[in-house]
Formats: structure tokens, C-alpha cells, sequence
């Protein structure tokens, strides 16, 4: 039987993921040292895991509100307010989510309507492109370069608009490039929002991650832009709690509602477990200066400094990335294509990496390595880059 | 305490064979100053030993270990410290602790076999003057030491890929 006619084809259409395919691959690998991971080797902070264990021993095993739980919803307003310095109201402005990514699908459903038109900063994480698809809309991928440091600037934003876009999904600090805007650079693209007229989803996931004393900058804490940012964030990179999956989206009460309603709809709410942990980590993170946070950030800082000149010490261009905890060293000067690049050190070395093209045809020329792994695993992997990278170079001066 | 020493314990703390090089690197110093950082680390005894985290119960050298919760009596002008003195110059004795509570001082015995080490206690510890009462409890298994667990390794339970 032929399921042609029953699918979507829309939504068939949608390539897989770029990376499943060598996910599968690298699955099927024994003693594999993966940089290919998109979540923190830290577990989550213990006190938080006790918090939800706790709240299940009472018995708290039931639905909450749509939105999520008043008194979490009150602990992210609060904390946005300390830490990005915009103000949601708690009430009508916030919204819990399963995981950033809900948040985002929920945010493009909400506002796209079809033959509108998104506007998709590449390289970038791979859902945004599909799930703009899924919402009836059209991605339009705006390239983002190595020598602006990854940023997005004014002028390319400009040049990609047309009567049809209605959002820019901005996402910094960016997934993979470990690229950041940084307020002024934030304050560049409000004037060109303002003039066409479009929204913005700003995925914030990666906030927390800056480093070298880079401060945060929220798009919605820019003069005039509150009314036209949907800042989505969540609990899964800063406090390590990926597999919780809870995010949240904050906004102007009118698209809020509009997306509780798909929210309501399609799951209710977000897992009551995993909201009484994301409150215990706001909690006791106001408390103690966000303890928890800094220490994973000074861990993660230390290694990207060691990811970022052992790239270059081995000959290979490397950016350097001031936020999340990707570095996305330019491989083409071994004049491999990215793909090839991470099969063969995947097979010869095994150690796996993401090729920069599952971002997005822009990231062709770079690899994506996470550098969330244990320091002793780290320095392995790196030398088996090494190696492999001088094998290469050392085989063409031979032909 | 600077940031540079707080950064440079922690990197030692978790490996203590990582070369000046990757030191530098990671805490953003000069080899100069981080060289120097941990020579002074270690004049002021802030560093005592780079030693390693063993195993032992997978080798086949003998040995056993015990807690000793010793109650003594201090002395005028000495206080405990003295006692504590002569408690830990014997060879036996790997760490000696002043403690809150019921006892005094907590003292962690190793020797080789059960035998020696109860003819530590009932020689040499219950014969010190100033000991008015032990009680002895021998390690039966160790599970985690200095953060490392020993057994049923701490997996990554991560996907190999993720986006």
C-alpha cells in the first residue's frame, strides 16, 4: 500500500535532519569519543533532581494550568528581570513549555500564517527551517559569515526582506557556530524590525553560556522591541536539565494566548515534575548568585579556551566562539568536504563531530564540536584530531 | 585567593598531570605566571602532593583499613593538638581529624592485615596516656574517594549525536 495520499506533503517533503543520518553511524561505533552532543556533560545539580523526586513522594502528579505553574511562572519573571532586565508579567506574558523547542514550534504557529515568510539566520539549529514548514510558512535562510563573526547584520537582514516576511527567529548565542550578538550589535537590527514591520523570536536558550566577561543582551530589553520579541528560553543548557524538557516562551499577551491555545490543545501542559525542578533551580539560583550556573560556565570556559588553540596549533582555522559550548573550527584547508571530513574521523579515529552542512549549506568548510565532555576525554579526542588532521596533510605533500 | 590560583586548584585537583601548556590555555595566563602561581601554591603548602587515587582492592597487595573514633583527654596549654601530634607520627595512621560530637578525633588506620592493625590499636593508640576510649570500624568496601566512584562507572548516558 502507497501512503501518498494520506501524508501531508508538506510536511513529507521535510529532509530528515542532517545529522540522524551520521547519528546512526556513530551509534553503531564502540569506544566512540563524541563531540557531537548538543547538551551539558554536567547531571543536573542534585538539589534540583531532589526537588522533583521530593514533589513526586507528596504526591504532586497532576495537571497544572495551561500556562504552567503560577508560582515557576512567577520565578522566571523574576529571574529574566535580574538577569536580561526585561519585565514579563507573570499572569498573561509567560508561557511553560516542553522545552524551548515547543516554545519555538508554538511561537511560528501562532504567527505564521501561509506564504509568509521567516527569515532564518544560518548556520543555525536544524528545527527552525522544518518547523517554520510546519506552521504553512516559508524559512528564508540569511547567511551569516566567518568574518563578521558569525553576526547577523543589518544589511543582510534588509536584503532578505520582502512584503511577505513577517519574523526573524534570532538565535544567539548560536547553536553551532558558539557565535553571540552583543547589545550594540542587537541595536543595529531594531531599526530595520521597526521600519518592515516584523517580529521577532529570539531563542535564548544558550543566555547563560557567555564568556571572557561578554554580557548578556536580551533583544527584548532593546528600547521599543519588547512589544515585538517572543523571547524563548529554558532550564535544558544553563542548569543542565535536558532530558526534563521544560522551556518557556514570554511575549505580549496577545500571541501568548494565541500560542496557549495550540499549547492547551495539543498537550495541555508541560510535565509538573519537571516544572517543580526548573522552580527549585530559579529558587535557590536567585539565592546563591545562580552558583550552579557559574560553576558549569567557568568549567566550560576553561575547555573552550583548550578547544579553540588546539584547532589552531593543528593548522586549522578556528573562530573564536564567546558563547554556548560549540567551537566550529573551518576544516578546508585539508580539503575535505565536511561530511567526509567527520566520516573518516568518525571510522579512523573514533571521534565524532557534526558536519557544519547540517546547519544549514552555509556551514559547508566548518565542523561542529561540542567541547561538554570530560577534560581527560577531551584531551584524547584532541590529539586523535590532531593525528588525523596531520595524516591528511602529510598524504597530499606525497602525491 | 586569586582567580588564577582558584582556577589553576581545581584543573590540578581534577588532573594533576596536565601539562603547563594546556594550563595556560585553559585559565587564559601566561606560562610564566602560571608556573609561578603554582610554585607559590606549593611554598605556601597550599598544594602538599600531586598524588593519584587508587584502586586497591583491584591489586593483589594486602590491606586493610580502619576508622577510629578516639576520645581523649586535652591538656592544659596543649589543647588537642598534641595529642593529635602523637597520634599521627605513627606510620600507620593516614589521616587524623578533630571532630564535632560524641568523640575527639577521628583516625584513619591502614596496615596490612587485620592482625596488625589490631595490635596498632591495642598497643600503641589504647596505650597513649591521654586516650581515654576507642571505638574501631573496619572499612568494608569502598565505593567513592576523592569524587572518583570506584565501581559501576558514572556513564554518559548522552546520544552520540544530538542537535
Amino acid at each position: 500500500m502507497t501512503y501518498d495520499r494520506f501524508l501531508n506533503a508538506a510536511v513529507a517533503a521535510v529532509p530528515p535532519s542532517g545529522i540522524r543520518r551520521f547519528f546512526d553511524l556513530a551509534s553503531t561505533m564502540k569506544d566512540t569519543i563524541s563531540l557531537g552532543v548538543g547538551e551539558p556533560d554536567f547531571k543536573t545539580p542534585y538539589h534540583i533532581r531532589n526537588s522533583a523526586i521530593n514533589s513526586l513522594l507528596d504526591g504532586e502528579t497532576q495537571y497544572t494550568p495551561n500556562r504552567g505553574l503560577l508560582s515557576l511562572r512567577k520565578e522566571i519573571s523574576i529571574y529574566l528581570r535580574n538577569r536580561f532586565a526585561v519585565s514579563y508579567d507573570p499572569g498573561e506574558e509567560i508561557l511553560v513549555t516542553v522545552g524551548a523547542s515547543e516554545a519555538i514550534d508554538l511561537a511560528l504557529r501562532a504567527m505564521v500564517s501561509p506564504g509568509c515568510e521567516v527569515l532564518v539566520p544560518e548556520p543555525s539549529y536544524v528545527s527552525y527551517s522544518p518547523s517554520v514548514i510546519f506552521a504553512g510558512g516559508t524559512p528564508v535562510g540569511v547567511v551569516t559569515r566567518e568574518e563578521d563573526d558569525f553576526r547577523l547584520k543589518p544589511e543582510y537582514l534588509e536584503a532578505a526582506i520582502t512584503d511577505r516576511t513577517r519574523v526573524l527567529i534570532l538565535p544567539y548565542p548560536n547553536n553551532p557556530t558558539g557565535g553571540i550578538m552583543e547589545r550594540a550589535d542587537l541595536e543595529a537590527l531594531a531599526p530595520v524590525i521597526e521600519k518592515h514591520d516584523l517580529m521577532v523570536i529570539s531563542d535564548e536558550i544558550y543566555a547563560e553560556l557567555l564568556y571572557d566577561g561578554k554580557e548578556p543582551a536580551s533583544f527584548a530589553a532593546l528600547p521599543g522591541m519588547l512589544p515585538r520579541t517572543i523571547t524563548i528560553n529554558g532550564f535544558s543548557k544553563a542548569f543542565a536539565m535536558t532530558g526534563w524538557r521544560v522551556g518557556y516562551a514570554c511575549g505580549p499577551k496577545d500571541i501568548i494566548t494565541v500560542m496557549n491555545k495550540v499549547h492547551q490543545y495539543g498537550i495541555m501542559c508541560a510535565p509538573r515534575m519537571g516544572q517543580v525542578a526548573a522552580e527549585e533551580a530559579l529558587r535557590q539560583g536567585r539565592e546563591n548568585g545562580y552558583e550552579d550556573v557559574l560553576t558549569m560556565r567557568e568549567s566550560y570556559d576553561r575547555r573552550r579556551r583548550l578547544m579553540v588553540e588546539s584547532f589552531r596549533s593543528m593548522g586549522l582555522h578556528c573562530f573564536e566562539p564567546y558563547g554556548a559550548f560549540y567551537v566550529f573550527p573551518s576544516i578546508r584547508s585539508t580539503g575535505l568536504s565536511s561530511e567526509e571530513f567527520c566520516s573518516r574521523l568518525l571510522m579512523e579515529k573514533s571521534v565524532a563531530a557534526v558536519p557544519g552542512n547540517a546547519f544549514g549549506a552555509c556551514g559547508e568548510g566548518n565542523i561542529r564540536c561540542c567541547y561538554a565532555t570530560a577534560l581527560d576525554k577531551l584531551n584524547i579526542a584532541l590529539d586523535r584530531i590532531a593525528d588525523f588532521v596531520q595524516g591528511l596533510t602529510k598524504g597530499e605533500s606525497g602525491k | 585567593m586569586t582567580k588564577l590560583e582558584s582556577s589553576l586548584l581545581d584543573l590540578l585537583k581534577e588532573d594533576c598531570r596536565l601539562p603547563l601548556e594546556k594550563l595556560a590555555v585553559m585559565t587564559g595566563a601566561s606560562l610564566e605566571e602560571v608556573a609561578e602561581t603554582i610554585e607559590s601554591l606549593e611554598k605556601r603548602r597550599i598544594i602538599l602532593r600531586y598524588s593519584p587515587v587508587i584502586n586497591w582492592d583491584l591489586t593483589d597487595r594486602d590491606r586493610v583499613e580502619a576508622m577510629i573514633e578516639v576520645k581523649v583527654t586535652p591538656q592544659r596549654d596543649m589543647g588537642f593538638d598534641a595529642v593529635a601530634a602523637r597520634i599521627y607520627r605513627f606510620d600507620e595512621v593516614k589521616s587524623v581529624y578533630l571532630m564535632s560530637g560524641s568523640y575527639d578525633l577521628l583516625v584513619l588506620v591502614e596496615a596490612r592485615t587485620l592482625r596488625d592493625l589490631a595490635s596498632f590499636v591495642s598497643a600503641k593508640l589504647s596505650t597513649l596516656e591521654l586516650v581515654t576510649g576507642t571505638a574501631t570500624s573496619f572499612v568494608l568496601k569502598r565505593y567513592k574517594e576523592e569524587g572518583v566512584i570506584f565501581e559501576g562507572e558514572d556513564s554518559d548516558r548522552r546520544l552520540v549525536i544530538s542537535p
